[in-house]
């Protein structure tokens, strides 16, 4: 579903990706992870059009990405930090999402699901951090695109509504989509993810399921394993 | 691009600032139409105004919307749009609307004050057009400077030292070249100079209109040419008018390459 | 003037037993010069519509010829006057005077009058001659209500409208001129009234006048001349009620005075011109109620100026109130308002509190470096301006008017 060769992005001096190599099949959640700064967002983003490589190729469907946009009509995107136009409120946000995107879109159940009815018409300005991640996540999932990309997509939840998250993505799993998550909490990572995919040092360090990287670690634990993944950048920094 | 375009402007039109803007139009309008009743003053008064706060008005909110916006841009980004069309939608939202505080700032009084019947309705006309102008030129020029300064608080010093420039040092600069080689024949500079600064650029195109008598004054062949056929005029508009390309075009380069 | 209307009506009563000459193209008489030649002192000469084409018809009768729904006398470009006149008590009126030559050696014109007096010369049209009317050496004549258009190109090769040469008590009253080379042409005329006309378009200027004392000039318009109207080297002028405007150009004046002393400039409007008065050695002038609009420069005085007093002229909304480049003497400026004034009025005696300073740092750096006129209303120019009016170092600290107007004098509209 997605191919990714050879992917080059500096900014400055900052090397960020140094040719990475990633195949991500049809269907799956894959959790990618890494140390801070290892380039996660930065991968994302250059499957997202966001941010433009220096070097590489992107396949998505088949098909370069490079430039392109129309392709993302068949993609759904959570970012890190949901920060919308202080001025609008939350329905008219999502029928605005709606408006731009030439596609069916299936937000009442989610609304209702995350309890937003009571937000609809208040300013997005005046919504707690918690909620305007559900109305981020509202938009994200009201879209049926066969790629789905969370960039933090815990970040603020209070314990139901994370519940409710994690149910979301599981269905959409069940459906066949290909999920991508970012994440720090290792629970949903062993929780939902079928594959892991380790950045570190601008490359795929790892790439395989979470009992796959537990048996290669010599680790019970999935943090004790990703901690001891990074512990090697670490000790090869202070070699 | 025009959804985003509706978004914007609907976003703006809810924001404060811009009844703040147009409320101050309005109030100006109203004093100088009705608290003096000299409206040759009313019209220089507004020119002068127009001439130095449009650009002002036009950098900080064009900075200002740019930063303000940039979370949500990034989601307009991940949508199946094209990048241009993003930007482009909200450049034209933030110069439109506020160039609709303008012409509306300035246009109730005018109405009300009933000069749609005199003759100053061509000085009115001239003022909105280079508003308008001098709007889109120093949003497009305020967006430019924002897309290549991450940093916020950077970019508004840079914007703020711009408008600076163009408004008062550029003029500062010109007059001492102009007395310092004072022997030499200047015309050609000094109407070389005023194209390329769009606030210059505006102001010369409402003298054009205002003082026409005073600059006709002057000997230089080259001046005559241009104040005194409608040369002027044209060259004046067509220089604006690439004014507001040329920041555009840069922006759509900038953007080709920007990460997010 | 009363004198001369005087003797016009003895001379005509002693006359009474007169004839008329009908002179027409299916007359007897088939031109206006043997109609002339048959006529004797007193009669009249009624010539009826038709062409005439004639050239150099002399007068030396007090006759009075007079044209019935204007007959054209076409000159057909010959290098003669239409009419050679040396002759009192005569009146020529109701002709279309076309093609009168032009010629780089020699003043032509319509009607050429030498050494006569108490004519009238009325109601009559020129359309592209060369001169219109000559008058030399001549006292008590009129020359009312006539229009005169032309086709001038440039100064060389075009002649004036009303050309008055070393002549006296002239009332030049009523006329259209335009497109000539000057509108009105005044040499040695002394004692002449000028009134009521229009004088445009012309390619030099409206008025001209050198070395003619004790005239009046009134309720005159000059508009759009080449260089405005010039006034030069003439003692005990009025001039009051004139509208000069549009006079744009880089040599172009509402009005010119060079050497004028002792004159009287009262009521004038001066609007949008390029310069609304031109002030050159002029000294004892008195500029009273007077409008200057949207000129340029109010008043630029270019040489040096004395005992010159300007009270009660409102100062709109020019570009430069007041500007010069030689030292001004013992000039009063008293009691003007000007649009500028920013200062306030405590006492509400509608006089302002604090003194206005009409010449502006800027206007002296224009007189320095001309290019520097397209900065004209930029902000960095208010800042300069601004920082001189708080301590003036270039602007001369006693040029000032210490009880400005708070509001306009009689405005007009």
């Amino acid at each position: 579903m997605i191919k990714i060769k050879n992917l080059h992005k500096k900014f400055g001096k900052l090397t960020v990706l140094d040719g990475l190599d990633l195949e991500i099949g049809h269907g799956g959640i894959f959790a990618i992870l890494g140390p801070n700064g290892s380039g996660k967002t930065t991968l994302i983003k250059c499957l997202l059009g966001m941010v433009i490589p220096n070097k590489g190729e992107i396949e998505y469907q088949g098909k370069n990405v490079l430039k392109e946009w129309d392709y993302r009509n068949n993609l759904n995107y959570l970012p890190q930090i949901a920060n919308f136009p202080a001025n609008l409120s939350v329905i008219e946000l999502i029928k605005m999402v709606k408006n731009l995107r030439p596609k069916q879109a299936n937000e009442q159940h989610l609304i209702e699901l995350f309890g937003l009815q009571p937000f609809l018409n208040k300013k997005l300005g005046n919504l707690s951090g918690g909620t305007k991640q559900k109305v981020n996540i509202v938009l994200t999932f009201m879209f049926d695109s066969d790629l789905i990309i969370l960039d933090e997509p815990t970040t603020g939840l209070d314990p139901i509504a994370l519940i409710y998250l994690k149910e979301l993505i599981q269905k959409e799993r069940y459906k066949g989509k290909t999920i991508l998550i970012t994440t720090h909490i290792m629970s949903v990572v062993e929780e939902l993810a079928d594959e892991i995919v380790f950045l570190l040092d601008g490359k795929i360090y790892f790439k395989g399921s979470v009992p796959k990287l537990k048996e290669q670690t010599h680790q019970e634990n999935l943090e004790r394993a990703i901690a001891k993944l990074i512990s090697k950048q670490y000790h090869k920094e202070t070699v | 691009m025009l959804k985003i375009l509706k978004y914007s402007i609907f976003d703006l039109l809810r924001s404060r600032w811009s009844y703040v803007y147009f409320v101050f139009y309005l109030i100006l309008g109203f004093v100088l139409f009705f608290l003096n009743n000299d409206v040759n003053k009313a019209i220089i008064t507004l020119m002068n105004i127009i001439i130095v706060l449009t650009p002002l008005i036009g950098t900080i909110f064009g900075v200002m919307y740019y930063y303000n916006s940039k979370e949500f841009t990034e989601l307009l980004l991940a949508q199946p749009i094209k990048r241009s069309k993003i930007f482009m939608g909200q450049y034209l939202g933030v110069s439109l609307s506020l160039t609709l505080s303008l012409v509306l700032g300035i246009g109730i009084p005018f109405v009300l004050y009933g000069l749609f019947k005199s003759a100053s309705i061509f000085d009115f006309g001239l003022l909105i057009v280079v508003g308008a102008f001098l709007n889109f030129i120093f949003v497009a020029l305020a967006y430019n400077i924002a897309l290549s300064n991450e940093n916020k608080i950077k970019g508004f010093g840079y914007a703020i030292l711009m408008w600076l420039f163009l408004a008062v040092v550029y003029d500062g600069i010109f007059m001492i070249l102009a007395i310092k080689f004072k022997e030499y024949p200047l015309d050609k500079f000094a109407l070389g100079a005023m194209m390329f600064n769009p606030i210059d650029l505006s102001r010369t195109l409402i003298l054009l209109k205002l003082d026409i008598s005073a600059l006709l004054g002057y000997t230089g062949a080259v001046f005559k040419q241009f104040f005194g056929t409608s040369k002027g005029l044209i060259i004046s508009l067509l220089i604006l008018c690439l004014w507001v390309l040329f920041p555009l075009f840069r922006m759509r380069q900038k953007l080709l390459k920007k990460d997010f | 003037m009363k004198n001369f209307l005087f003797f016009f009506f003895i001379s005509l009563t002693f006359f009474a037993q007169t004839k008329t000459i009908t002179v027409c193209p299916s007359c007897t008489i088939k031109t206006i010069k043997k109609g002339v030649l048959s006529a004797n002192d007193g009669d009249t000469v009624l010539v009826k519509k038709g062409v005439y084409k004639e050239h150099l018809i002399q007068l030396s009768k007090s006759i009075a010829i007079v044209g019935e729904n204007y007959p054209i006398i076409d000159a057909l470009g010959n290098k003669e006057s239409i009419f050679a006149i040396k002759a009192d008590n005569f009146s020529i009126s109701g002709f279309k005077f076309i093609n009168v030559g032009m010629s780089f050696t020699k003043e032509i014109a319509g009607i050429f009058v030498t050494n006569s007096k108490n004519f009238v010369l009325e109601n009559n049209i020129f359309q592209d001659d060369f001169y219109a009317f000559i008058i030399q050496s001549s006292k008590y004549g009129v020359i009312k209500d006539n229009k005169i258009t032309g086709h001038a190109v440039n100064e060389t090769s075009s002649g004036n409208g009303v050309h008055v040469w070393k002549s006296s008590h002239i009332r030049i009253e009523g006329n259209t001129i335009s497109g000539m080379r000057d509108g009105i042409y005044l040499e040695f005329v002394q004692k002449s009234h000028i009134f009521n006309n229009t004088s445009k378009n012309n390619v030099r200027y409206g008025l001209h006048f050198m070395f003619s004392h004790h005239n009046e000039y009134y309720q005159n318009e000059f508009k759009k001349n080449g260089a405005g109207v010039a006034v030069m080297f003439s003692k005990h002028i009025k001039m009051h009620n004139n509208t000069f405007h549009f006079n744009w150009g880089t040599a172009s004046y509402g009005l010119l005075l060079k050497e004028i002393n002792d004159a009287d400039i009262f009521d004038n409007i001066f609007e949008q011109n390029t310069i609304g008065i031109n002030i050159d050695g002029c000294n004892r002038i008195h500029y009273k109620n007077n409008h200057f609009i949207r000129n340029g420069w109010a008043l630029k005085f270019t040489g040096g100026c004395y005992s010159n007093v300007f009270e009660f002229n409102n100062f709109m909304h020019n570009a430069f109130d007041l500007s010069y480049n030689s030292r001004l003497n013992n000039n009063k400026f008293e009691a003007n308002y000007w649009s500028e004034y920013t200062g306030y009025d405590l006492n509400k005696d509608g006089i302002g509190d604090v003194p206005f300073r009409p010449v502006k740092l800027f206007s002296y750096v224009v007189n320095q470096t001309p290019e520097t006129l397209v900065l004209l209303r930029s902000l960095f120019v208010d800042i300069i301006n601004f920082s001189e009016k708080v301590s003036p170092v270039f602007t001369p600290d006693n040029l000032k008017d210490n009880t400005p107007l708070m509001n306009p004098v009689n405005p007009i509209e």
